[in-house]
C-alpha cells in the first residue's frame, strides 16, 4: 500500500438514470507527483475523481484513502484534506476575498493576499469575483481550494473552457504545487496536456481502467485500447 | 336581514350559464362541450357528496372526532394532490403531509387556543378546509422552486460542499429564494384584499345573511390564518425538499432531468 493515496477496488457507479458510469474499476492513485486521468469523453474519469472526495459513492466495491475505507471517514474532514477544482470556473457572490473566505471564514487579509499572490492574482482581493475572466476565476477557485491547506488537489478538467494561455498558467500552478509537496490528480482528454503534466497516467476507457502506471511505461507498452485512444484523442 | 336559500330549483336555474358556455363552445368551435358537461356534472356530484358528509358531521349530536377525522382526510388528500403535481421528486407526499399537518396544527391552535372562534364542527371543518385549499399552491410552488434553485445552482453548492461545508449549509443560500417565491403571492393577495374582489369567506357570510362587519372580521381572521399557514408550509416544504436532495454524508443527489 506504500505510496498509494487512493485505491479503487471493483468499484461500480451508476448514474441517476441507472446507467453504469464506472464498471468494476480497479485503480491506484499515488501520493506524489501529478496523476493524469485520461480517456475519451464519457469514459468515467470525472466520476472517478468525484469518488476521491466522496461527492460520489460507489454502488459496489470500495474506495480507500491511505489504506482506510473512505466510508469510515468523516466526509467533511476528508474534503478539507482533498480539495477539488471543478471544470466550470465558479465565482460565488461577493469579492475575490469573500470567495476565498468561503473556505476559511477566519482567514485574515494577509493570508488571503498571500494565497492570491501564489496563484498570480496579487492585488485582486477587493475585485468583484463575477467580473474576473474565466482563467482568473479558475485561479481564484484554486486559491480558494488551497486555503483549506489540503494534502491533495483534484482537478476536474479545469482548463476545458479556458484559452490556451490561461490553461497553461493553471498547468504551471499544478506543476509548482506538486514540486512544493502538494500532489494532484488531473482529469483531461487533451493528450498534449496529459504529456505535459503526467508523472503517473491512468487511461480510462468505457468505465474501466485500460492501463495505468508511470507515463513513460504506459506510452511504451501501450495496449491496443490505449493506442486507439492516443491515436484519436485531442491535442492542443 | 334575510338569508339566501338557493334550493335545487336555484341550482337548476343556474344551469342556464352552463348552457351559455356550451353554446359559446359550439359556436366558436372550441370543442369543449364534453369537458364542460363533465366538469359541471362532477362539481355537482362532488359537492352533493361533501354536503351529505358535512350534514352528518354537523349534526348536533355528532361526536367532535368526526370533524377531526374529516380534517385529517383533507390533509391526506392535500398531500396526495401536492405529490401528484410536483412529480419526479421522491418523498414529496411525506414532506407535504408533514408541512400541511404542521400548518394546520399551528393555525388551529391559534384559532381555538386563543378563543378566536368556538371549537365546533361548523367552524373547524370550513376553517381547516379553507387553510388547506390556500396552502396547496404554495406547497407545490415551494417544492418545485426548491428543486429548480438547487438544480440551477448545483455548481455553487458543490463548490461549498467540496470545501468541507455541511450539505444543508451549502444549500441554504438558495433555499431562501425558493421560499420567498412561494410566500410572495399570498403576501400580495393579502395587500389587495377587498379592493378588487370580495373574498370567499366574506361573500359566503354575506349571502348567508350575516352582518357585514361580522363578515369582515371573520374574513380578516381567515386571511391572517392563511398567510401564516402559507409561510409555515413553504418553509417546511422548502427545507424538507432540500433535505431530500442531500444525503447524510453531505452529497448532493438530484433526480434525473428530462
Amino acid at each position: 500500500m506504500d505510496g498509494v493515496l487512493f485505491e479503487l477496488s471493483e468499484v461500480t457507479v451508476r448514474g441517476p438514470d441507472g446507467r453504469e458510469r464506472i464498471s468494476g474499476m480497479d485503480a491506484r492513485i499515488p501520493d506524489h507527483g501529478i496523476t493524469v486521468l485520461a480517456g475519451p469523453s464519457g469514459s468515467g474519469k470525472s466520476t472517478m475523481l468525484r469518488l476521491c472526495n466522496r461527492l460520489e459513492v460507489p454502488g459496489a466495491g470500495r474506495v480507500s484513502y491511505r489504506g482506510a475505507p473512505m466510508e469510515d471517514m468523516d466526509p467533511l474532514e476528508l474534503r478539507r484534506r482533498v480539495a477539488m477544482v471543478f471544470q466550470r470556473p465558479t465565482a460565488l457572490p461577493g469579492s475575490v476575498a469573500d470567495n476565498l473566505r468561503i473556505a476559511d471564514p477566519g482567514a485574515g487579509e494577509a493570508r488571503v493576499a498571500a494565497m492570491l499572490e501564489r496563484v498570480g492574482l496579487g492585488g485582486f482581493a477587493d475585485r468583484r469575483a463575477a467580473e474576473l475572466s474565466g482563467g482568473e476565476t479558475q485561479r481564484m477557485a484554486l486559491a480558494r481550494a488551497l486555503l483549506t491547506d489540503p494534502e491533495y488537489v483534484l482537478f476536474d478538467e479545469p482548463t476545458s473552457s479556458l484559452d490556451p494561455s490561461a490553461a497553461r498558467s493553471i498547468e504551471r500552478l499544478a506543476a509548482q504545487l506538486a514540486e512544493d509537496g502538494t500532489p494532484s490528480c488531473w482529469v483531461t482528454h487533451d493528450l498534449g496536456q496529459m504529456r505535459r503534466l503526467a508523472h503517473h497516467l491512468v487511461v480510462v476507457v468505457g468505465g474501466r481502467v485500460a492501463q495505468q502506471g508511470h507515463l513513460d511505461d504506459v506510452l511504451r507498452s501501450r495496449s491496443a485500447e490505449v493506442a486507439s485512444f492516443l491515436a484519436g484523442g485531442d491535442e492542443e | 336581514m334575510t338569508t339566501v336559500d338557493v334550493g335545487f330549483l336555484g341550482v337548476a336555474s343556474s344551469l342556464v350559464l352552463v348552457v351559455v358556455a356550451l353554446v359559446l363552445s359550439m359556436a366558436e368551435g372550441l370543442g369543449l362541450e364534453r369537458s364542460i358537461l363533465w366538469a359541471s356534472l362532477r362539481a355537482f356530484a362532488q359537492m352533493m357528496v361533501i354536503g351529505a358528509g358535512l350534514s352528518l358531521v354537523f349534526e348536533p349530536e355528532a361526536p367532535m372526532v368526526w370533524s377531526w377525522l374529516w380534517v385529517a382526510a383533507m390533509v391526506l388528500v392535500g398531500a396526495a394532490t401536492v405529490s401528484s403535481r410536483v412529480g419526479g421528486l421522491r418523498g414529496t407526499f411525506t414532506n407535504a403531509l408533514l408541512a400541511l399537518g404542521c400548518a394546520q396544527a399551528v393555525s388551529l391552535a391559534v384559532v381555538y387556543g386563543l378563543g378566536v372562534m368556538p371549537l365546533e364542527p361548523r367552524t373547524l371543518v370550513p376553517v381547516a378546509g379553507m387553510l388547506l385549499g390556500n396552502c396547496i399552491g404554495a406547497t407545490v410552488l415551494a417544492a418545485r422552486r426548491t428543486l429548480a434553485e438547487v438544480q440551477a445552482h448545483r455548481d455553487d453548492i458543490e463548490v461549498r460542499i467540496a470545501l468541507g461545508w455541511a450539505a444543508r449549509d451549502a444549500v441554504r443560500p438558495h433555499l431562501a429564494e425558493a421560499m420567498r417565491t412561494s410566500v410572495t403571492p399570498q403576501v400580495e393577495q393579502t395587500k389587495i384584499i377587498g379592493l378588487i374582489a370580495l373574498p370567499g369567506t366574506m361573500t359566503g357570510l354575506l349571502l348567508a345573511g350575516v352582518d357585514p362587519l361580522d363578515a369582515v372580521l371573520t374574513q380578516i381572521v381567515v386571511v391572517f390564518l392563511i398567510l401564516g399557514s402559507v409561510a409555515v408550509t413553504a418553509v417546511l416544504v422548502g427545507r424538507g425538499t432540500a433535505r431530500r436532495l442531500t444525503t447524510a454524508d453531505h452529497r448532493l443527489v438530484l433526480p434525473p432531468t428530462g
